[in-house]
């Protein structure tokens, strides 16, 4: 029996001719990311070692990356001292992969990592966030570890105690309609298969829509996995995935990638012809609850964000704006944009695109996490009703258990500033 | 033995367990302030020492959804309430046997508030409706970490025999 692509990345990581689903493994570590939590994981890291007379080193310091991007610049002093705290650590153990609160090099964890090529095809990543099912567009096996868990890989280099997952092969094929894209896709998915129908698998990507989809609609997708209970997200890499760390990711090294087996054994296959999707909606409180556009057209929004680790990109922030362009967001409404990196942050201003939104009145506010998960900025009031091209939309998720958070791809939520309610972005529906 | 003092539905996500907004707050002593902070009623029993540990927390499907925060594990440690659930959600699943939380997968339970349960090797029985349920055993995998203690000292045994080899 052939293996499906997160077996062999596990057997590779592993040393190993093949693992079966339900081995139990411990793979070696390409790269252990984490954030703010690094803090946690610090912690954890040096309670590991104590009594035990080892001085403690991590084991690579190549291999281990911090981003500083869940409240940025810091809103209180806790987070200003949990910062400066992670900050001596990293200058310590000599961490190299490390963006600080700058505006040349920082950003959010899942856009930096694979805009300077610390990902790579085949390898393995563990991240103390859940989000980071992102780098599996890359064709990396890529899951969220809790603290405890990262302090143990900073100690040993691998990751304990891994279950070889299932995995649910997800074929589309079609045609996206104008309007209509990666994120609205992510989120039929969900809604097809529920908030834990991938719980503890992978969900491998396949057919003709995703080999022509980017690098950044494949992050979309990848991205948004863990919100179906997926431990991973994969698309196997192509010809795609190869331009996209030498030409965006100034990737120089040659990079081997491999294919699933043809005969690999799926637990699951889920098939999707996109020809007549339609704009996707997740409306409060699961993501789950998911309809086409139609059924919530003309709902009332006092807050639409763009942005995020799910949909800040360049091409993301391109659609709002040239939707925006030469118009107003409705007086009644606010509109929040956040660019995932500072590199797309630059780039957008250079096409004229951060102006543009600007001008329509929305507030582009630096990149950074905050508002998604509402510890910083852009939180709503009581009874408020948000509209977002984020990933979650949990009670009590942007900063208050008494608001309504709508998900939907940035082309709705550009539109929907406009009008003040939810509105379809193609033309004359 | 120990009373149900809390009962939730399905998808509780580690955002209701504990909310965002507390985030910065990191050390495991300090967590468990805000447990359910936005159910003022349970939190405020929690923080006023009305709730005895080993009392019992009951989910249902997909208990503990969303982010990777470990605050959302170590904040019920912290009160060592034991947490039942029909199906976890894997990354808390994961995060709570790492520190330590008793975290029972029991796919049919039926239990109420109030109820007196008591966990009888691999069966969890509700004393007050006189009903058995299957409790599903946990991977070696993961026992093993249980047995250890956490993974703190499971990583501690590691690092020692690794130093030593």
């Amino acid at each position: 029996m052939g293996m499906t692509y997160v077996q062999k990345v596990l057997a590779k990581a592993c040393g190993k001719e093949s693992v079966a689903v339900g081995d139990v493994v411990e793979p070696e570590v390409d790269l252990a990311m984490s954030h703010e939590n690094g803090t946690m994981a610090m912690n954890q890291f040096l309670k590991i070692h104590e009594g035990t007379g080892i001085k403690p080193d991590i084991w690579d310091p190549n291999r281990i990356a911090i981003i500083f991007d869940h409240r940025i610049p810091a809103e209180s002093a806790k987070t200003a001292t949990n910062q400066k705290n992670l900050r001596a650590f990293v200058g310590d153990q000599g961490i190299t992969k490390f963006h600080d609160v700058r505006g040349d090099e920082g950003g959010i964890c899942h856009q930096i990592l694979p805009e300077n090529g610390y990902v790579r095809p085949g390898g393995v990543v563990v991240g103390t966030d859940s989000h980071t099912t992102s780098h599996g567009a890359l064709g990396a096996f890529a899951f969220g570890i809790g603290a405890t868990e990262m302090a143990a890989v900073w100690t040993l280099g691998h990751v304990l105690n891994v279950e070889v997952p299932a995995t649910i092969k997800v074929n589309v094929t079609g045609k996206f309609p104008e309007g209509v894209g990666p994120k609205d896709l992510i989120l039929h998915l969900i809604g097809k298969i529920s908030s834990e129908g991938a719980n503890f698998k992978v969900l491998e990507f396949h057919g003709e829509v995703i080999k022509s989809m980017s690098t950044s609609g494949r992050l979309v997708i990848c991205n948004m996995a863990v919100e179906a209970g997926a431990t991973a997200g994969i698309v196997p890499p192509d010809e795609e995935t190869l331009s996209y760390l030498k030409d965006e990711a100034g990737v120089t090294d040659k990079i081997v990638i491999f294919s699933p087996d043809a005969d690999a054994e799926y637990i699951q296959t889920v098939e999707i012809d996109v020809s007549s999707l339609v704009p996707q909606i997740a409306c409060p409180h699961t993501i789950d609850n998911v309809c086409g556009i139609d059924k919530v057209a003309g709902t009332k929004i006092d807050q639409i964000v763009v942005g995020s680790c799910t949909n800040g990109r360049l091409d993301d922030i391109e659609t709002a704006a040239l939707i925006l362009k030469g118009k107003k967001v409705n007086h009644g409404t606010r509109m929040l944009v956040f660019p995932a990196t500072w590199r797309i942050y630059r780039r957008a201003m250079k096409l004229g695109y951060i102006g543009d939104l600007s001008e329509a009145g929305a507030v582009v506010c630096n990149p950074g996490c905050g508002a998604c998960l509402g510890v910083h900025q852009g939180a709503i009031g009581d009874g408020e009703v948000a509209l977002a091209t984020t990933n979650r939309n949990f009670k009590g998720r942007m900063g208050n258990p008494k608001g309504f958070i709508y998900l939907c791809s940035p082309a709705v939520a550009a539109a929907s500033a406009i009008t003040g309610v939810i509105t379809d972005p193609r033309g004359g529906k | 033995m120990g009373k149900v003092v809390y009962k939730v539905g399905d998808d509780v996500s580690t955002d209701i367990i504990y909310p965002g907004r507390f985030m910065a707050t990191v050390l495991p002593t300090e967590t468990p302030q805000h447990t359910f902070a936005d159910d003022s009623d349970f939190n405020g029993k929690l923080n006023a020492k009305e709730i005895p540990a080993g009392s019992f927390l009951v989910g249902n499907e997909n208990f503990g959804c969303g982010s990777s925060r470990e605050q959302a594990a170590s904040c019920l440690k912290g009160w060592e309430l034991i947490i039942v659930a029909k199906r976890f959600a894997r990354i808390f699943l994961q995060n709570g046997i790492n520190l330590g939380l008793q975290m029972i997968v029991c796919p049919n339970i039926e239990a109420d508030k109030g109820d007196e349960l008591e966990i009888a090797g691999d069966v969890l029985k509700n004393i007050t409706t006189g009903k058995e349920f299957k409790i599903t055993p946990h991977p070696p995998a993961r026992q093993a970490i249980i047995d250890a203690g956490g993974l703190i000292a499971f990583t501690r045994t590691r690092l020692l025999a690794e130093k030593k080899s």
